[in-house]
C-alpha cells in the first residue's frame, strides 16, 4: 500500500509549536508511506489539490492529514480523496492541534507526538478497507414537539413547504408561553394579536396535523424513517364533536379550578379552555377538581353539552406516526421564585411573579387588564421590580443570564405608568443586558420617558410592614443601602428548561447540558442540529431565548428539514458493526447489550447466529467490545485496526488476528 | 410521649447572669417535655464573641474541652439554649473536621475531642424531637389572643451549612412552637436581622437604631410582644428599650419574652419557675390579657 502523508501547520496554531517538516521526515520512515510533506492550510483550496495532485501523481492508496479534530474536517477531507479518485474511507486523521499543539508548549515534545499520532493513523490506515456506503429512502413527513412559537414557526415554514407536519402539543392549546404575554418587547405590540393568527394558520393548514393534550412516549429509528408513538392524554371531551361554544364552562359548578394559563393568579371551571383564542378551541376537564370525576355526581357540563361530547370514561391513548425527521421545540418553564425565601414569594402575597404580572396587565387576564394587589384588590402606587431571580445566581445553581428578564421588565415599567399614571416603578438590576435591535433604546425610554428608578444593586429582602412591602436593597452606584416602601413587588423570574426535558431528550437521543437545555451539534456553525441525525432544534429548548430569536431558529430549523428532505434517498453510514457468522457462536451477548436493538437474532442452518440490522446500528462499538469470539467488528474500527494503531506505539507481542 | 430523652445540657455563662429567665424556663419546660438534661461537668466558656475575632484555634479549643468534657461523659448530643454558645461549639465541630486544624486545637487540649458529639439548640431539640404537636395536646392553658413577633436573631440559622436547622432566611420553628401554644403569631419580616448584638457597649446608635428598628415593626404589625431566643438579642430589646426610646424619641413598651417563658406558661407551670420578673419592660399586662382571653373561653 502506498500512503500520502500531510502535515499541516494550521498557520501559528500547530507550526507555533511543532515542527512540522521534523513530523513530515518521521513519517516518510514509516512502513508504507510513499510520500509525506508539510502544507500550511491543508483544508485550504491550495491545500486540499496539492493533496489530489500527490495522490495522482505517486499512485497513493491511501492518506494521512495531520491537522485539527476530525469533528471539524474529517468530511472535508474524506471528500478531498474522493475527488482523487480513492474510496473515502482510505483517509486517516491526526489530531495534532486540539491533542498536542494547544495543550503543549514544549517543542520537541509536541513533535514527538505528534509524529507518534502521525504513526498510528499510518497503521490504522495499512488495515483499513474500502467501504460502500447503502442508500435509503426517506419518509418525508416531520414531527414538531412543542407548540409554542418556535414549534408553531417551524410547523408552518414546514408546511408551506410542501411537508405533511405533526405538531405534539403536551397542553390542551398551542401558543407557549408567548400566549400569555400581554405584550411584546421593543415595539409593545398586542401578543396574541401577533400569534393568534399563526395559531389559527396552524389549526387551518392542510398540511398540519395537530396532537394537543399529547407527550411522545416513544422514538425508535433513524434519520429518514423515525417511529414515534404519540401519548395522547384523556380530556374527557371528544374533540372531534366540541365546537368550544363554552356552555359548560358557564354551567360548571366547579368555579374554584386552579388557572394554570393565568398562572394561578384567577381559577377557572373544572372544564375550561384555557383562553378565547385558543388552538384547538376545545374543552378539557380536570380530573382533581371535576364533582363528577372525583364524587361521581353532577354531570351538569354533560346535560348543556349541545353536540353531547362529554365522555367522563375516556382513556388515554397511544397513537403511531412515522416521520423522517424531528424538531424539538419544547421551550422552557419559569424559575421557582420561592426558593428565594428573604424576597417572601409564595408567602407574601403582594409579591409576585413576572408572568403574573403579565396575566395581570392582560384584558383577558383574570383581572381583566387591570392592575391589583392580590392582598386586598387596591391599585398599587409604588411597585418594585427586582432583577435576575434565577438567573446570574450560583448560589441557586443558575449561573446563566436569562436574557429577556431585562428587556420584559423594562416593558412591564412602561405598561404599569400606562396603566396606572400616578404610579412610580422601581427596578433593582444588576445590569442591563439589552442588546437586540431597539432593545437599548426601549430600556432607555423606561427611565427618561416613563421615570421608572433604576437601582443598580442586589435586593436582600422584602418584608411586610403593615399593609406595606419594605424592600431591602443595595444602591450599588452610590454605595449605600436603600429601602424602598412598596405596594407590589414583581421578581423577574429567569428561565430554566423544561420540566421533564432530560427525559425527552433521552428518547431521542440528543444531548443536553447540565441545566437540562439541549445541546446544539456545534455551537456557531450547527446551532439547529443535534448531534443525532434528523433530530433538529428550536427555541427555548437550547437555552434561553426571545421571541425574535426563537421565531428565527424556528425557521432554521425548518430550513434544515427542507434541506434534508430535498433529496429523495440519503447514504447510511458504513461504519457499522458486521458479524463473522463462522466465529459467531450465538449467546446472544450483542444483542442484549445493544443499546439501539440494532442486533436480532437469526437462524443460520439450524444454528442461532447474530445478525445487524444495518439501518438501525449507530456504530457505537459496544457489541464489539462484548462479543466473546471477537465475532462482531465494528467496520472501520476493527481490533485489528485499533491493535496496529497500539502496535504501532508499543512492540508487538499479540500475532493473532481476530477478524 | 415515649421516654425521656437524655441530652448534655450547656447552659452558658450569661445563663448564669443576663438570662437567668432564659436558663430557668428552659429547664423547666424541657423537664415538662420529657427532655432529661445532663449538666457538662465542669464546662468553660465558649469564648463567646470576642474569642473567634482573635484566633479560630484557641476559640476552638475553648468549645474543644467542652465537646471533650461531653465525650467522657458518655454524652452524644449537647443542647444549649443561647445560640451564640451554639455557633461556637458547632463552628468548632465544623472547623475541626479538618485534620490539619484539629491537630493545632488537640494540642492545646489535655484531652482531644473525637468528633462525636452532635450540638444543636434547645429550639431545634424542642422543635425536632417533641413537636408542635406533641406540644399542642399538652397545652393548658392557651396563650389565645396574644400576638407576637417571632425573633430568631442573626446566628441562629446561620451560616445555613455549619447551622443545619431551619431555614437562615425565614425560620418558623418558633412561629409554629407559638401557634400550638394559641398565641396569633404575626408576619415579621425582620426575624434574622441583628439587633446590633454587643455594639451596645461600643456604638451605642448601632444598636438604638437596628433594636428600635425591629420594635418599630413589631409595633406596625400590631404584636403585644416580641419572643425572643437569644440572651443577647433579648437584652438589646428588653433591658435597653429606654435607651432606644431616648435614641429614636419614641414611646415603646413592649415586652420581650423568651420562647420557654411562653411554653412554660402554655404548659401551665409555675410562674416563679419562668423568671417573668426578671423582664425590664413589665410584661403584667400582656400576661393578663391572655388570662382574660382563657378565662373567656373557658
Amino acid at each position: 500500500m502506498k500512503i500520502g502523508v500531510f502535515v499541516c501547520h494550521c498557520g501559528s496554531n500547530i507550526a507555533g509549536t511543532v515542527d512540522t517538516a521534523q513530523v513530515a521526515e518521521a513519517a516518510r520512515a514509516l512502513p508504507g508511506v510513499a510520500f509525506a510533506t508539510d502544507t500550511m492550510y491543508a483544508c485550504s483550496e491550495p491545500g486540499q489539490e496539492g493533496i489530489i495532485d500527490a495522490v495522482k501523481e505517486n499512485e497513493l492508496d491511501g492518506v494521512v492529514v495531520a491537522s485539527c479534530t476530525p469533528r471539524m474536517h474529517e468530511a472535508t477531507f474524506r471528500r478531498t480523496v474522493e475527488r482523487a479518485g480513492l474510496n473515502r474511507y482510505m483517509f486517516e486523521m491526526a489530531n495534532i492541534r486540539e491533542h498536542v499543539s494547544w495543550i503543549g508548549k514544549d517543542m520537541e515534545s509536541n513533535t514527538n507526538k505528534a509524529a507518534d499520532l502521525v504513526a498510528m493513523a499510518v497503521a490504522k490506515l495499512r488495515e483499513n478497507r474500502l467501504l460502500f456506503p447503502k442508500k435509503f429512502d426517506i419518509n418525508k413527513r416531520v414531527m414538531i414537539i412543542g407548540g409554542g412559537v418556535a414549534g408553531i414557526q417551524a410547523a408552518l415554514d414546514c408546511a408551506e413547504g410542501g411537508l405533511e407536519v405533526v405538531l405534539v402539543e403536551k397542553t390542551t392549546t398551542i401558543g407557549g408561553k408567548m400566549a400569555k404575554l400581554d405584550k411584546t418587547f421593543p415595539t409593545v405590540d398586542c401578543s396574541s394579536c401577533i400569534l393568534g393568527p399563526k395559531m389559527v394558520d396552524v389549526a387551518q393548514h392542510p398540511n398540519i396535523t395537530l396532537y394537543a393534550a399529547a407527550e411522545v412516549d416513544d422514538v425508535s429509528g433513524y434519520v429518514g424513517n423515525f417511529k414515534v408513538a404519540i401519548r395522547r392524554k384523556q380530556t374527557y371531551v371528544d374533540w372531534n364533536l366540541c365546537t368550544g361554544c363554552g356552555l359548560c364552562m358557564e354551567k360548571c359548578p366547579s368555579k374554584k379550578t386552579p388557572d394554570p394559563f393565568n398562572e394561578f393568579v384567577g381559577t377557572t371551571t373544572a372544564i375550561n379552555i384555557p383562553f378565547p383564542q385558543a388552538i384547538p378551541k376545545k374543552a378539557s376537564i380536570n380530573a382533581e377538581t371535576c364533582i363528577m370525576l372525583r364524587k361521581g355526581k353532577c354531570g351538569k357540563c354533560a346535560e348543556v353539552c349541545p353536540t353531547e361530547a362529554i365522555r367522563f370514561d375516556q382513556k388515554e391513548e397511544i397513537a403511531h406516526e412515522e416521520v423522517g425527521a424531528i424538531v424539538a421545540a419544547t421551550g422552557y418553564d419559569l424559575f421557582d421564585h420561592s426558593i428565594y425565601t428573604e424576597y417572601g414569594g409564595g408567602r407574601i402575597r403582594d409579591v409576585i411573579t413576572s408572568m403574573q404580572y403579565e396575566r395581570m396587565l392582560s384584558a383577558s387576564g383574570p383581572t381583566g387588564g387591570h392592575v391589583k394587589r392580590p392582598s386586598n384588590g387596591e391599585e398599587p402606587k409604588s411597585v418594585v421590580f427586582i432583577q435576575c431571580v434565577g438567573s446570574r445566581d450560583k448560589s441557586v445553581n443558575r449561573p446563566y443570564c436569562s436574557g429577556f428578564c431585562c428587556m420584559y421588565t423594562a416593558k412591564q415599567t412602561i405598561l404599569t405608568k400606562d396603566h396606572i399614571p400616578d404610579s412610580q416603578s422601581y427596578v433593582f438590576y444588576m445590569d442591563i443586558r439589552s442588546p437586540g435591535k431597539n432593545y437599548d433604546e426601549f430600556t432607555r425610554r423606561a427611565m427618561e420617558e416613563y421615570g421608572a428608578r433604576y437601582i443598580r444593586g442586589r435586593v436582600a429582602q422584602v418584608y411586610e410592614k403593615g399593609d406595606k412591602l419594605i424592600v431591602r436593597g443595595a444602591d450599588t452606584l452610590t454605595g449605600t443601602s436603600i429601602e424602598v416602601e412598596a405596594d407590589l413587588v414583581v421578581l423577574a423570574v429567569g428561565a430554566e428548561s423544561t420540566r421533564g426535558a432530560s427525559a425527552l431528550a433521552e428518547k431521542l437521543r440528543i444531548s443536553y447540558d447540565t441545566y437540562g437545555f439541549y445541546m446544539e451539534s456545534h455551537p456557531k456553525l450547527k446551532p439547529v442540529e443535534t448531534n443525532t441525525a434528523g433530530v433538529f432544534l428550536a427555541g427555548c429548548c437550547q437555552g434561553p431565548k426571545d421571541i425574535p430569536s426563537s421565531v428565527g431558529q424556528g425557521s432554521a430549523a425548518a430550513s434544515k428539514v427542507l434541506t434534508l428532505f430535498s433529496k429523495d434517498q440519503l447514504e447510511s453510514d458504513p461504519q457499522i458493526s458486521q458479524v463473522d457468522i463462522k466465529r459467531c457462536i450465538g449467546c446472544g451477548k450483542c444483542i442484549s447489550t445493544c443499546p439501539f436493538g440494532a442486533i436480532k437474532e437469526i437462524d443460520f442452518r439450524g444454528q442461532p447466529k447474530a445478525e445487524v440490522i444495518e439501518t438501525v446500528c449507530q456504530g457505537c462499538g459496544i457489541c464489539t467490545s462484548t462479543c466473546p469470539q471477537g465475532a462482531i467488528q465494528l467496520q472501520h474500527f476493527t481490533d485489528n485496526q485499533i491493535l496496529a494503531e497500539v502496535m504501532s506505539l508499543c512492540p508487538p507481542l499479540l500475532e493473532k488476528s481476530f477478524e | 410521649m415515649s421516654e425521656a430523652r437524655t441530652f448534655g445540657y450547656y447552659p452558658g455563662c450569661s445563663g448564669m447572669g443576663t438570662s437567668m429567665e432564659y436558663e430557668r424556663s428552659t429547664r423547666a419546660v424541657c423537664e415538662a417535655l420529657g427532655i432529661k438534661l445532663v449538666d457538662l461537668e465542669d464546662w468553660s466558656c465558649c469564648g463567646s464573641t470576642p474569642a473567634h475575632t482573635v484566633d479560630h484555634v484557641l476559640s476552638a479549643a475553648l468549645s474543644g474541652r467542652n465537646l471533650s468534657i461531653a465525650e467522657s461523659m458518655g454524652l452524644d448530643t449537647i443542647i444549649t439554649p443561647c445560640p451564640s454558645c451554639l455557633t461556637n461549639l458547632k463552628t468548632a465541630t465544623h472547623r475541626m473536621e479538618n485534620p490539619a486544624f484539629k491537630q493545632k486545637v488537640d494540642a492545646l487540649l489535655d484531652k482531644p475531642a473525637n468528633n462525636t458529639v452532635t450540638v444543636k439548640s434547645v429550639l431545634q431539640v424542642i422543635y425536632e424531637d417533641v413537636g408542635p404537636e406533641t406540644i399542642r395536646q399538652q397545652v393548658v392553658r392557651p396563650l389565645s389572643g396574644l400576638a407576637v413577633a417571632p425573633y430568631y436573631g442573626c446566628i441562629m440559622n446561620r451560616p445555613p451549612d455549619v447551622m443545619q436547622f431551619d431555614d437562615p432566611e425565614n425560620p418558623i420553628a418558633m412561629d409554629e412552637i407559638l401557634s400550638a401554644l394559641g398565641a396569633d403569631v404575626v408576619p415579621f419580616g425582620l426575624k434574622v436581622e441583628c439587633c446590633g448584638a454587643s455594639h451596645g457597649i461600643a456604638q451605642k446608635d448601632v444598636v438604638t437604631t437596628l433594636s428600635g428598628r425591629l420594635i418599630e415593626l413589631a409595633y406596625a404589625e400590631n404584636a403585644m410582644a416580641m419572643v425572643a431566643a437569644c440572651p443577647l438579642c433579648q437584652m438589646n430589646l428588653d433591658l435597653r428599650q429606654g435607651q432606644i426610646n431616648a435614641a429614636n424619641k419614641s414611646r415603646y413598651n413592649m415586652p420581650v419574652f423568651y420562647y420557654t417563658q411562653l411554653i412554660g406558661l402554655a404548659l401551665g407551670l409555675p410562674e416563679k419557675q419562668l423568671g417573668f420578673d426578671k423582664l425590664a419592660v413589665n410584661p403584667d399586662k400582656v400576661l393578663r390579657a391572655i388570662q382574660e382571653q382563657s378565662h373567656v373561653a373557658q
